[in-house]
């Protein structure tokens, strides 16, 4: 799966000491720091025309998230974030356990799914506002297209590396199709279906923000280009801020997640 | 091989179902046009040499960005692998790096270094260091422990032992990054040309999007993946003998 190799796979490592938690942390916070200490230099160097500082931002930022207005753009967003979350996480599922269990079909077309992963998804934008229109629906789409691809592929992979012996053991234990499908197939797989799921939502986040950068009238995406357009340097970077911010979280927690149905097994 | 042979059928099925399904009008023509229509949109194109300098301001930033994302990701891996406090400090960062939209840095770049070429190569670079630096780093970790040692037994100064047995050990690894690379420095510099930008093949795609000048659009388009695919095509080609002179695969 080296296609995808960019995202860190999990291995299941001992959990670490106490002492070591505190001192990664410690680290994580200086990287932190690091990253502010960074933004401001980058200000001091382009001056307010370019950019915001970090304080500015930050307070710009809180203004905007107490704002009902900035929350109807959100609202916008996340319902179309999760249109396309639970539309690729159900076909995306579907179509990997397809190919996991059709090798023939499997080797043939995963070479293919794996190329179109690296091509630049956003020559497709003009093709999909074509279809779909100006709107959430196009939103949804653009947001599927980048996030189902990885869910296709892990999971494919997943079904295919069920240890053999498990499902020996369940035709001896006499297990029917469902019952084996649902307590052996399925927990073998999760682990390895949820880095997929990890990565295509992460994906459906960029699809969504990219297409309201581009084709819509609403959304966090759209106030960004349109904050670009008026060039209003404080919102430009309380907004990249407020993004940035929500998507590092939302795949931190992830990646928690990730690690725990890791170490489980 | 004969894997290949169906895969190519089933690509030349896809083209031919498009193109009736286009041709009875099932999708209209403001929506998509017939492959066979792209194709001489673009012969079209190529031929007027309208396109060329597109074609090579494009090509221009992504070679850059790659020969930047190339040597720093390399350096970058060997530093963070001779400090591993620091590594450790930085995983995260690198393990949730692909999950942030870097595009909504675009403007940002646009506004600190105005509306050149710099914005977009530096876009392409960003996302391509990142996956170099993580593959380099996996490459040096599989470094076999007595080659170290033959290192020190020939008493190779600490250069020579990175040039001549560290980074040629971990090539195969390295040769994944750099196709990554490639193919996230392609989404860079296209993405970024198609947000905002004074030429290139994403811009023309997004102004004959606006002009609603389909031909043209999808022409591009085509041309976009066509150059994609031939660049993937060469490069696992390549890999696949790299690999197989080290009988990996």
């Amino acid at each position: 799966m080296n296609i995808i190799g960019n995202f860190n796979t999990i291995d299941g490592a001992a959990r670490p000491s106490m002492w070591k938690q505190h001192q990664r942390s410690f680290d994580l916070l200086m990287i932190a720091a690091a990253f502010v200490v960074l933004w401001q230099v980058f200000f001091q160097i382009g001056g307010s025309v370019a950019l915001a500082s970090p304080w500015q931002a930050t307070r710009t930022a809180i203004a905007m998230l107490g704002s009902a207005d900035f929350w109807g753009d959100i609202r916008t967003t996340f319902s179309a974030f999760g249109f396309s979350v639970v539309i690729e996480a159900v076909l995306g599922i579907l179509l990997g356990a397809i190919l996991g269990l059709r090798r023939l079909t499997g080797d043939v077309v995963e070479p293919m799914i794996a190329g179109l992963y690296s091509i630049p998804k956003l020559m497709f934008f003009p093709m999909i506002t074509l279809f779909f229109g100006i709107g959430i629906s196009s939103e949804v789409a653009f947001g599927v297209l980048h996030g189902i691809i990885p869910i296709i592929l892990f999971t494919m992979s997943a079904v295919r590396n069920i240890k053999p012996v498990y499902l020996k053991s369940a035709r001896t234990m006499g297990l029917s199709t469902t019952q084996t499908l649902f307590s052996i197939a399925l927990p073998a797989a999760i682990p390895e279906i949820f880095t997929g799921l990890r990565i295509g939502i992460s994906g459906a986040l960029i699809g969504v923000i990219l297409c309201e950068m581009f084709g819509s009238s609403k959304g966090v995406g759209f106030r960004l280009m349109n904050a670009v357009a008026n060039n209003v340097v404080t919102d430009i970077s309380a907004i990249t801020l407020i993004l940035i911010v929500f998507a590092a979280v939302l795949s931190g927690v992830l990646m928690k997640l990730d690690e725990r149905l890791h170490h489980r097994i | 091989m004969t894997l290949g042979r169906i895969r190519l059928l089933v690509v030349v099925l896809c083209i031919i179902a498009l193109e009736i399904v286009c041709r009875t009008g099932l999708i209209d023509s403001y929506t998509l046009i017939p492959p066979s229509k792209m194709a001489v949109a673009l012969f079209h194109l190529l031929r007027d040499g309208s396109l060329t300098p597109e074609i090579v301001a494009t090509l221009g930033a992504v070679l850059i960005a790659i020969v930047g994302a190339v040597i720093f990701g390399i350096l970058g891996a060997v530093i963070l692998h001779a400090l591993p406090r620091l590594r450790r400090a930085i995983d995260p960062v690198l393990s949730i790096y692909y999950s942030i939209p870097m595009f909504v840095f675009y403007p940002l770049f646009i506004a600190l270094f105005g509306l050149t070429d710099t914005p977009k190569v530096l876009l392409g670079f960003l996302l391509a260091v990142v996956t170099m630096i993580a593959s380099t780093l996996n490459g040096l970790d599989r470094v076999p422990k007595v080659m170290r040692k033959t290192a020190r037994v020939f008493r190779l100064s600490k250069w020579s032992t990175v040039r001549e047995v560290i980074l040629p050990s971990a090539a195969p690894h390295i040769f994944n990054g750099v196709k990554l690379a490639i193919a996230q420095a392609f989404v860079g510099v296209l993405g970024a040309e198609f947000i905002l930008s004074t030429g290139g093949l994403g811009y023309q795609i997004f102004y004959a999007f606006h002009d609603f000048d389909n031909n043209k659009m999808y022409a591009i388009v085509l041309l976009v993946l066509i150059i994609v695919s031939i660049v993937n095509t060469i490069l696992l080609g390549w890999e696949r003998r790299l690999r197989q002179r080290r009988g990996l695969a």
